[in-house]
């Protein structure tokens, strides 16, 4: 009663103005809580270096894949030799995004153009949302993310002409429109995914590098699923992850 | 005079270069820029966070006229405010013309991500122009307002510039400082977040050991104290003469940017002993490049040479006490800046973030090695000449360095 009687309009109006802010931010994570999707795989690679015999096919089958530009390369294959090995033999190592579950790309973004999907994990870029800041590129510890800065094969007879399938946007090389002047960067070829955002090895709905390999040592795969073949390479081969130190927790796997 | 003369002439020849670096960046070549992905920042961004330091510095010296009332600092207060404008918008020129898609500016503001620290620093720096903007009109408008009875180009910029306000009194003049004062005091932890928010943008960036170290926030503070009061050393010389009128002022000033200097050295000494000892390969890597590398001249001649040692000479030895000695020392300290900026940007991102990433394809835009193109070349010098030319029109149109007689009370 006490309370009641001591309680101006000013204070009244305080405690309800946070009373409904802390209302607010509870309903808020209710419906966030309740509305998304739930996560239904984990994407990820196991890449076999003992397998690879550095043909870079991967590097090309990527690169007709997604019609990426000259200087942006969704995987790349390193051919440096081990520190201190007496033969100096290179050591192959494709190279793609490595959708990381802590990914230090997302959280720099100034305009959450760049995000982790929340089913499968796949870090993707919004090409419209994107201002071409490239924080993004700075900030990816694996050199992963590529600036395209509006180049174009010229000599090729379809330079100019390009439609990229990337996101399933089909959207050609126009100069002056996205992706020129966005961040690019390897998705796991997920416009390859069924509506289901399920692949398919069978019907050849899979990332481009591990479909070509003639080595077959990409192995892509649900990392949830513990029946995948990335999955059982992981539990019955010893496995290492770039830069494990950096607490980003990449989702691509080496073998040696 | 001839100062200003140098002045008019470098900002008006630049103009033509800033036009067609303009034309190339809109009409044929969207980036016609030797960036990459290895070195996605580069000249542009060195150059950004030069003029942002400056800005933010000469605004902290502004408040220590108008937030700490130190009155000897008074006549460079206003030339401070307003170079503390015109870097800004120079920075943000920079900047613009620097991103992918400048068109979408606004995405910064419609969809902010709360945790990103560029995401800080473009609010805090909105804020901040702002603050700025009002606290620079409530330092004119009594000077606008009685230049508005004058007749002539001047007086009709002035009836304008004042939007209506034609009250010359003192009173009003108290009323104004008033209001000056609390914008200027909302302005100083403006400034330091904002320049500290450019410093922890590249500090949080664990993939880059150069940047990434505690101190880089607060060095960038420092750094802009430092560069900022140099700069408003030289604009006084360019625009009051300062090293003859306001003796006494320069050479106060000179001992403040001496200490900001030492400050700035002991910072960045504390740091590359760390990272030394720290080993980390990347970090030894950059560092390396720094005093090695194919743009080593920048740091032993440029930062060493006319950001130290010079500066060291003018502001330390007994010259300190002569205010043109102070002039070269602290314009010694402008330019050496630019090399500074550079050599944060650069040999930050150069090492590759993967042994091999450079070589495993052969491609410019994939390279540790970084060379601006002509057009940036260009486009900065035509920067530059754009903020000479607003700075110039600035000290024409507004009284900056006096306060006008009033003519009415004399009548």
């Amino acid at each position: 009663m006490d309370l009641i009687q001591l309680t101006s309009r000013r204070e009244f109006l305080k405690y309800a103005a946070v009373g409904a802010v802390a209302a607010s931010v509870v309903a808020h994570e209710a419906v966030q809580a309740a509305t998304l999707p739930e996560r239904k795989h984990h994407w990820g690679m196991v890449i076999d270096t003992r397998r690879c015999v550095g043909c870079e096919a991967c590097v090309v089958a990527c690169k007709i894949e997604n019609k990426t530009p000259p200087g942006v390369y969704y995987t790349i294959v390193t051919k440096e030799p081990l520190p201190g090995s007496p033969t100096g033999r290179p050591v192959f190592m494709t190279k793609p995004c490595f959708h990381c579950e802590e990914p230090p790309c997302v959280p720099v973004c100034p305009v959450n153009a760049t995000y982790k999907r929340k089913t499968d994990g796949i870090v993707v870029v919004d090409y419209d949302r994107c201002i071409g800041c490239r924080y993004c590129v700075a900030a990816c510890p694996y050199g992963a993310r590529y600036a395209d800065f509006g180049d174009d094969y010229e000599l090729s007879p379809l330079a100019g002409e390009t439609v990229s399938p990337e996101y399933k946007q089909y959207r050609p090389r126009v100069p002056g429109t996205s992706p020129i002047g966005n961040t690019r960067k390897c998705s796991f070829c997920l416009h390859l995914q069924d509506d289901q955002g399920e692949y398919d090895r069978d019907a050849g709905r899979w990332p481009a590098c591990a479909k070509t390999c003639p080595g077959h040592a990409i192995h892509f795969g649900d990392l949830d699923d513990p029946e995948s073949e990335a999955s059982i390479l992981l539990r019955e081969r010893n496995a290492i992850r770039l830069k494990e130190e950096r607490g980003t927790e990449p989702s691509v796997y080496y073998l040696f | 005079m001839t100062l200003k003369r140098v002045f008019w002439i470098v900002g008006v020849l630049g103009l033509a270069p800033f036009g067609w670096a303009l034309y190339v960046r809109f009409f044929t070549h969207p980036d016609a820029s030797n960036l990459g992905s290895v070195v996605p920042w580069g000249l542009h961004v060195a150059q950004y966070i030069y003029f942002v330091g400056l800005s933010a510095g000469s605004f902290l010296i502004s408040s220590l006229v108008y937030v700490f009332g130190m009155k000897r600092f008074e006549p460079v207060g206003r030339l401070a405010v307003f170079t503390a404008i015109v870097t800004l918008l120079m920075a943000l020129l920079t900047i613009g013309l620097d991103i992918g898609h400048l068109e979408r500016f606004w995405h910064v503001f419609a969809y902010v991500n709360p945790v990103s620290p560029m995401a800080w620093m473009i609010w805090m720096y909105a804020i901040y122009l702002v603050i700025l903007a009002v606290e620079f009109w409530f330092l004119m408008r009594r000077d606008m307002a009685v230049a508005a009875r004058s007749r002539g180009w001047r007086g009709t910029v002035a009836r304008i510039l004042t939007i209506g306000s034609r009250d010359a009194s003192d009173a009003s003049l108290a009323r104004d400082m008033r209001y000056v004062k609390v914008a200027a005091t909302i302005g100083v932890p403006l400034a330091i977040m904002f320049h500290g928010g450019v410093g922890a943008l590249f500090g949080v960036l664990a993939s880059r050991p150069l940047w990434h170290t505690p101190l880089f926030p607060v060095i960038f503070i420092v750094s802009a104290l430092a560069s900022g009061g140099a700069l408003l050393v030289a604009a006084s010389a360019i625009f009051q003469e300062g090293w003859r009128v306001h003796r006494a002022m320069i050479v106060d000033l000179g001992r403040l940017v001496l200490g900001f200097l030492l400050l700035d050295i002991l910072m960045q000494i504390s740091e590359i002993l760390i990272g030394v000892y720290g080993a980390d390969p990347s970090y030894l890597a950059s560092l390396n490049l720094v005093v090695g590398g194919s743009y080593a001249w920048v740091f032993w001649i440029v930062q060493l040479g006319l950001g130290v040692a010079l500066p060291l000479l003018c502001l330390a030895t007994p010259l300190r006490h002569d205010s043109r000695a102070v002039v070269v020392g602290c314009s010694s300290i402008v330019i050496a800046f630019i090399g500074v900026r550079l050599n944060i940007v650069l040999p930050g991102l150069s090492p590759e973030e993967i042994r091999g990433l450079t070589l495993a394809v052969t491609d410019p835009r994939v390279s540790s090695a970084y060379v601006p193109s002509a057009w940036e070349w260009t486009l900065s010098l035509g920067i530059v000449a754009v903020g000479l030319v607003i700075f110039g029109l600035g000290e024409i149109f507004l009284p900056l360095s006096r306060h006008l007689p009033d003519a009415a009370e004399q009548a």
